[in-house]
């Protein structure tokens, strides 16, 4: 198959190689984030060396604390705006080093950010990454708000949500604006493949992503919604469910763009109302107070007008 | 057999980078350092170094990217000015404190605002607090030849700490002037391979970099990076003393010019030696009066001792800042050249001026007022202006 998928998904096989995120980091019981690392790093070649990067946040300040390391492999942590950036340093050294002849192996480049450093400060950083076309992967792990200080809101924020700097109150209801669209945004770099993923089905589809994303040549963009039990306020138990029905509602769709094809992955039998999605979650508790039947409605026709603006753009000739 | 030849500072120092072929070079491009990215990218686009060109979207991802790049085991270099410096001002203390040897080549520019493209030295001086080795040049000659010295100190085992080389934008990024250059063969043995003991590459060992470090260790980082400054001191002299048997052409921490028994003295950085040179001939010639100059080229690390040594027996001295620094008293040369001179018990009188800011002139005959200000203040010791602004205009 293209893009690297050499042989079938194997939930077996995949699941027992060896872990290139150990265990031992300080991350939350039920956190997305540690989640994603895993399953993208699962879509490494066990024979392939890798440089992972890391913008500012909670896995790094978890992952790496002086003097431990959780990576298995080289790792780079800069700075918050600038995990793009650092990797395309590191990617064209490779190429550098390696037409001189001083390295001989093969190394992959995958920088993890989460959306604040990735939707906001790292926003512009990112974008030249892509622009330039390194052969990096850079990957969202899209939890939504500011979590490593406190759930402030971010542009991945959705809207109504109850955040520490969006507080509902008697005079709010929660985050004004709606969230940005990033991974169309990064499609529309043009860069030869950008998807949208989460934990489901066995982790079929991220993991399938993940692989695609690191061996297309070019540069990849991969926004893995991963939830946070903390900021989110669900039992960490409930990980799993919360992304299925983010992905069930259509709230968080699968999708991937390969050299500029929209591909839908995943069509739901019965789209499930948003209210599904949305009352585990403390962030929208206010919602469903009496009286705000209304705010759920906004919510569920931006879920709706997504949902059809993507399934017209996956539909449309190409 | 040195290659004579005719060339402004940024077409030395890009002269240089060719030379020297480094691995990556990450730029952006802002006025009056863009020629020097420009000149690399036509050396890359006729295939005469196998350097790769990073076009960065920001100088903060430029300083990211020579971080990323130094840290995967490459040697990366990238220049900027003003701005683009405040730009990275974060990624100046990475830089540093990931202990990773990149080179900058800064054309000293007027930081905003108002916006200003012309020389001083606001850029770099902000940042001397950031952990970078800071060499200064007067001339384009002196800017190539500091160039070459750069990765030798950078990369010293000892050190293994960025360095910024810094030259006056616009009077020497862009003045033509004569200019001595070495054979690219003499330069790459000079200069060596660049062989890290650890670096992100690694087939063998992988790294991590760029810690959490909590409060128990923080500390110690910034311990170590002090302990690199100070040998730092040393590698400089030893490369210093390697150059000159190699060129002839010697330098250290500082030059002195007619200074053996000069009693009116003035401190300053970068090109306005030059004019401070005429103006002491000029006073010598015709009066006879005793003028020197002390040049600082190593303004990080801060050569306090010798520095004290050269000026303590002095009567008195102008410390001539090029950067304000606001503390409504004097600028960041003279406080810490008072505080050396301080340290080592001078009674020297000393005065410390701003001048040159955002490019403002200052003229031989500014030099002469000023050692003239400088006699007055050692025969009568009133302290009447202790801090002043060189060539303000009154309306």
């Amino acid at each position: 198959m293209a893009n690297g998928m050499e042989t079938a998904y194997n939930f077996k096989e995949v699941m027992s190689r060896t872990e290139r995120l150990a265990p031992g980091h300080r991350m939350c019981a039920g956190c997305g984030g540690t989640v994603a690392v895993r399953a993208v790093l699962r879509a490494l070649r066990p024979e392939d060396k890798a440089v992972v990067g890391n913008a500012t946040g909670c896995l790094e300040v978890s992952s790496f604390m002086y003097p431990y390391t959780a990576y298995e492999d080289s790792y780079i942590h800069n700075a918050f705006e600038n995990a793009g950036a650092t990797l395309s340093g590191v990617e064209t050294a490779y190429r550098v080093l390696k037409k001189k002849g001083k390295i001989k192996e093969n190394f992959k480049f995958i920088t993890f950010g989460g959306d604040g450093g990735t939707y906001d400060i790292g926003f512009q950083s990112l974008s030249g990454a892509m622009e330039r076309g390194h052969d990096m992967v850079y990957v969202c792990y899209d939890n939504g708000a500011y979590m490593n200080t406190g759930t402030q809101r971010s542009s991945a924020t959705p809207q109504f949500a109850d955040t520490t700097t969006t507080p509902a109150g008697t005079a709010s209801e929660g985050k004004v604006q709606v969230r940005k669209d990033l991974t169309a945004i990064m499609a529309q770099h043009h860069i030869p493949y950008a998807a949208q993923t989460t934990f489901t089905a066995n982790f079929r589809d991220l993991h399938e992503k993940a692989q695609k994303a690191i061996y297309t040549p070019g540069a990849a963009f991969l926004n893995v919604m991963s939830p946070c039990p903390r900021g989110w306020g669900y039992d960490p138990s409930e990980l799993m469910n919360i992304c299925k029905l983010a992905v069930e509602t259509c709230y968080w769709p699968l999708y991937e763009v390969v050299d500029g094809k929209w591909i839908l992955n995943y069509e739901p039998k019965n789209k499930l109302p948003i209210e599904e999605f949305l009352r585990p979650q403390k962030r929208f508790g206010h919602l469903f107070k009496p009286g705000r039947e209304e705010l759920i409605g906004l919510f569920q026709a931006e879920v709706d007008k997504r949902w059809e603006e993507l399934q017209n753009r996956c539909a449309a000739k190409q | 057999m040195a290659i004579r030849e005719r060339l402004s500072g940024n077409e030395a120092v890009a002269y240089a980078i060719r030379q020297i072929n480094p691995d990556v070079m990450p730029a952006f491009p802002i006025t009056p350092s863009t020629e020097i990215p420009q000149y690399v990218a036509n050396y890359i686009a006729n295939g005469k170094i196998d350097t790769e060109f990073i076009p960065v979207e920001s100088e903060h991802s430029a300083m990211s990217a020579a971080i990323g790049a130094s840290a995967a085991g490459a040697r990366a270099v990238t220049a900027t000015s003003s701005c683009g410096m405040a730009l990275m001002w974060e990624e100046l203390y990475v830089a540093a404190s990931d202990r990773l040897p990149v080179v900058l080549a800064l054309v000293n520019r007027a930081l905003s605002g108002p916006i200003n493209i012309n020389a001083d030295h606001s850029d770099s001086m902000g940042a001397r607090d950031s952990g970078w080795i800071q060499i200064y040049a007067e001339s384009n000659q002196e800017a190539y030849d500091n160039f070459l010295q750069a990765y030798p100190i950078a990369e010293h085992a000892s050190v293994r700490l960025p360095v910024m080389i810094c030259q006056d934008g616009f009077i020497t990024s862009h003045g033509v002037e004569n200019i001595q250059l070495l054979e690219d063969d003499k330069v790459r043995e000079f200069v060596g391979e660049y062989m890290p003991a650890h670096y992100l590459l690694h087939e063998k060992e992988p790294m991590a970099v760029g810690p959490y470090a909590v409060s128990a260790y923080y500390m110690e980082t910034k311990r170590a990076q002090r302990e690199a400054m100070k040998n730092a001191r040393q590698v400089i002299l030893e490369t210093a003393a390697r150059f000159e048997s190699l060129t002839g052409r010697k330098y250290g921490f500082f030059e002195e010019y007619r200074m053996e028994d000069a009693d009116y003295v003035i401190v300053l950085i970068g090109s306005a030696a030059g004019t401070c040179k005429a103006a002491i001939d000029e006073i010598r010639s015709a009066t006879g009066q005793k003028v020197g100059l002390l040049k600082i080229r190593v303004f990080r690390p801060f050569p306090e001792e010798e520095l004290a040594n050269a000026l303590r027996d002095k009567k008195a001295i102008a410390v001539l800042d090029r950067s304000e620094m606001f503390a409504a008293t004097g600028g960041p040369l003279g406080a810490e050249v008072r505080a050396a001179l301080y340290s080592a018990g001078s009674r020297a009188e000393v005065v410390n001026y701003f001048y040159g800011l955002g490019g403002r002139d200052i003229t031989v005959d500014d030099f002469k007022e000023v050692y003239a200000k400088l006699e007055r203040l050692a025969r009568t010791h009133e302290r009447t202006d202790m801090y002043t602004y060189i060539g303000l205009r009154e309306r």
